[in-house]
């Protein structure tokens, strides 16, 4: 490990060392926040009685819905808009305006379209995603150098070949950043509409658990939340290291 | 044609591209899910007649302008320690896109129990939403500033406060400026968002109120105000944004 990554641990770990000490010592009453370390304990108490479970799939499910349909259709989205640069402009002030409107107030709507079901939670955390995605595959595809369409023709590649050999290729970081934002933005969506609205769901629990006072699981759920987020764009991001530096090689 | 005259056809299609696909869910989904485009327009316009309206919309505005100036503000000086300072920068960035991609929705149990129900929570909310892109658009407009700058201020002996001042800020000021557009729209997405939640006034509050009452066209008109002036204000800051980065 590079010692960038030990002053950060240091950093993390004497946060939540303060933290401890700052609850321990009844600077931090317990009604606003239980020490880290009860948090920890009372994740595994919960996790071990299973009674999330049912949240945590029902999450979980809901996430990768969205993901892949955000990333399944963003691409090809961003790919026409890239091709038609009338259309793209024409569209233009709708990218750059689309995250300031609050999609959550779609939820009834969407109840009342699809029912009392998953969907109308991983609609909204869709269109949380597919534009980031978009977004990402325009910034991608703007970025192709131009010199890559001479060595196209040089070699006499058909469309095909110079899409997927070169300009893939070319694309794919941008593209990775795309996805990134696309898991964070799908988690948000998800998770906020069902703290907000949805009646299940790790959201929910959250939002349920504060209305009750309960503040031991609601700690616990907001650590299971944080940290799995967490891992999995850390995952991300070190799967996203380790694919540039074979570009480079 | 020209060029600002093309612009404002393509605005004029995109416009009527989106109402006629909203009519066409409201004649497929029905008065219960959607009210249609012209009703949504004429219901806001009554909205905006009531004095009641404009005590929720001060609220929010006054949440709202206190958490842009905290999280520009916040954002720009984080931005500008971490992009100055290589070390810090380096271990702070990873730590900073993690925050950025949490759903801070669920830290808002926390706000509320720290800062008590009220105004300053949603504040609080609204600026942690904002301030972490600002700082990642700041820092990474300062690290990628011509080094021959930071030299020519430390040959000059400018003073840090100074060399930040008058070199530093002027030669990113484009890219902050596409950093504080961002932190806008999600301020104002936290804002929203806060007011949803445990809150007694507020335009979030008039919409989860009209969804409580299933009252689809309050629900619809409030959204399409918000959507109005965040599309003005981001119009706004994009001229100004487009402008700065030509001017470079």
């Amino acid at each position: 490990m590079t010692p960038l990554t030990w002053i950060r641990i240091i950093l993390v770990a004497a946060f939540f060392g303060v933290l401890e000490i700052l609850c321990r010592t009844r600077v931090i009453k317990p009604v606003t926040m239980i020490p880290p370390s009860e948090m920890v304990r009372e994740l595994g108490a919960l996790l071990a009685s299973g009674s999330i479970y049912d949240d945590i799939r029902q999450t979980l499910a809901a996430v990768a819905i969205a993901l892949v349909l955000a990333v399944v259709s963003g691409f090809p989205i961003g790919v026409v808009l890239h091709a038609v640069p009338r259309l793209r402009r024409a569209v233009d002030p709708l990218l750059a305006t689309y995250y300031a409107v609050p999609f959550f107030v779609f939820y009834p709507v969407l109840v009342a379209i699809f029912g009392l079901s998953q969907w109308p939670v991983i609609v909204i955390a869709f269109m949380f995603a597919v534009v980031a995605m978009v977004i990402s595959t325009l910034n991608g595809l703007d970025r192709i150098p131009r010199v890559l369409d001479k060595v196209a023709r040089i070699h006499n590649m058909g469309a095909v070949e110079t899409a997927l050999r070169l300009k893939l290729p070319a694309a794919a970081p941008h593209l990775f950043t795309g996805l990134k934002l696309a898991v964070a933005y799908s988690f948000i969506g998800v998770i906020a509409c069902e703290f907000i609205m949805a009646a299940s769901g790790l959201g929910y629990a959250i939002a349920y658990a504060y209305n009750n006072f309960d503040n031991r699981t609601m700690y616990a759920l907001m650590l299971f939340v944080l940290a799995l987020v967490t891992t999995i764009n850390m995952a991300l991001h070190v799967w996203e290291r380790r694919l540039l530096r074979r570009r480079v090689r | 044609m020209t060029k600002a005259g093309s612009r404002i056809v393509d605005l004029v299609l995109l416009i009527a591209v989106i109402v006629a696909v909203w009519q066409g869910i409201y004649l497929l989904a029905g008065d219960a899910a959607l009210s249609a485009p012209l009703e949504t327009v004429r219901h806001a316009i009554e909205l905006l007649a009531r004095p009641r309206f404009w005590l929720d919309i001060g609220e929010s505005a006054h949440a709202f302008a206190y958490a842009l100036v905290i999280a520009w503000l916040g954002g720009v000086g984080i931005g500008v320690w971490l992009g100055g300072h290589r070390l810090s920068g380096d271990v702070a960035e990873p730590i900073l896109v993690a925050l950025y991609s949490l759903p801070k929705v669920t830290l808002y149990p926390l706000i509320l129990l720290l800062f008590g129900l009220g105004i300053s929570a949603k504040i609080a909310f609204g600026a942690i939403h904002g301030i972490i892109p600002v700082a990642i658009f700041t820092m990474n407009a300062i690290r990628n500033i011509k080094p021959v700058y930071v030299k020519t201020a430390w040959t000059m002996g400018l003073s840090p406060l100074a060399t930040v001042r008058t070199v530093l800020i002027p030669a990113c000021l484009p890219e902050i400026v596409s950093g504080l557009r961002v932190g806008f729209s999600l301020t104002l997405l936290g804002v929203l968002i806060g007011e949803m939640f445990a809150s007694k006034r507020g335009l979030g509050f008039v919409i989860m109120n009209a969804i409580g009452l299933n009252d689809v066209r309050t629900m619809l008109a409030v959204t399409l105000l918000l959507f109005v002036f965040a599309a003005l204000a981001n119009s706004a800051l994009l001229a100004l944004d487009r402008h700065l980065h030509k001017r470079v």
